[in-house]
């Protein structure tokens, strides 16, 4: 591929990096990214992997944007309320960066689609906000041998890791979804805007890293952070033998939504 | 007497704690929702009663956080 001057100025900061150079930003470039959830977390991951110059972004979301994800999800704007977060979500990415081919999949992500969508992608970015969906992008992922970004947030915390094939996956970590309103998600319990972008970015790092080959990727390392003392904390984590996915003697066999909080997967306002 | 390090922080506990009593002792919000790991591998839950520490051993919680959209 050869870059016209526009793209050598576009993304010259990136050429500068040693790390990177004109031969990162081909591969950034040729790289395709499936980003799940275009809410606070997809928000800065799509928009800093659209200015970054990703080839293609698979976005999949089956929401409407509601004036209550306007104080963190901040590639959607007033204007777009009622609108389809998959169709505000790639106006936006259109704005920053015309080079951008954009997937959209305005439905949810299921059990039934979920190997066919992201096969065509080579990282996958947790996004989403419930447990049903974080473990069945995990099964999927290990399913399909797909590295992906874990995300989770809630009110002043965050915490993520980056799977490979081989690694440390959601279920070595958390064996299964906790039962239904156990855990309080951010529409239950509230989350301070900025950690969505603090996490986001942290994830769209991951993805520049891993589309680059540059650095050391969070695998069997779980990063964690509380903002109300500005504390981060790297857990080192391990390949769990007895995983029920990527274990020893794997339970589970087929990819399948869980049972426990399927009340929190209905299109309901986040 | 046992030094501990809990999610990276020095605790002086009492004899050999066994994992329950110090989730116990740090006032774990939902401890069936935390996930273990002592020197660095997952104990089962089944074996938080049945597991002690000892001197110098590090345990570290890891809560669910499902937030995102």
């Amino acid at each position: 591929m050869n870059m016209t001057n526009e793209q050598i100025e576009r993304y010259s900061r990136h050429i500068l990096l040693q790390d990177v150079g004109v031969e990162g930003q081909e591969k950034i470039s040729k790289g395709r990214v499936l980003v799940i959830g275009a809410g606070g977390l997809g928000a800065p991951v799509l928009l800093y992997l659209a200015a970054a110059g990703v080839g293609t972004l698979g976005i999949i979301d089956g929401d409407v944007v509601d004036l209550s994800n306007l104080q963190r999800q901040v590639i959607h704007f007033t204007e777009d309320v009622g609108k389809p977060k998959v169709f505000s979500a790639e106006e936006k990415i259109k704005r920053v960066n015309p080079d951008v081919n954009v997937i959209t999949y305005n439905r949810l992500f299921t059990a039934e689609n979920a190997l066919d969508i992201i096969k065509n992608y080579d990282f996958i970015v947790d996004g989403t906000d419930n447990f049903p969906i974080k473990f069945l992008i995990n099964d999927a992922c290990v399913k399909a041998g797909k590295p992906f970004s874990h995300g989770g947030i809630l009110r002043f915390e965050g915490q993520t890791f980056t799977y490979k094939p081989g690694h440390t996956c959601y279920r070595c970590l958390f064996h299964s979804p906790p039962p239904p309103d156990a855990v309080p998600t951010c529409s239950q319990a509230g989350v301070l805007g900025a950690i969505a972008g603090m996490l986001g970015t942290i994830q769209a790092g991951e993805v520049l890293k891993f589309l680059t080959g540059t650095g050391e990727l969070l695998t069997d390392r779980l990063l964690s952070f509380d903002a109300k003392k500005m504390e981060f904390r790297t857990f080192k984590t391990k390949h769990n033998h007895k995983c029920p996915i990527c274990g020893d003697n794997p339970e589970i066999t087929e990819l399948k939504e869980s049972e426990h909080g399927v009340c929190d997967i209905t299109n309901k306002p986040q | 007497m046992a030094i501990i390090k809990v999610n990276g922080e020095s605790q002086e506990l009492n004899g050999t704690p066994s994992i329950l009593e110090v989730i116990k002792q740090n006032n774990v919000l939902q401890p069936d929702m935390v996930s273990v790991q002592v020197n660095g591998e997952f104990v089962h839950k089944d074996n938080f009663a049945a597991t002690t520490l000892k001197d110098g051993d590090e345990i570290d919680f890891l809560y669910f956080m499902g937030g995102g959209q």
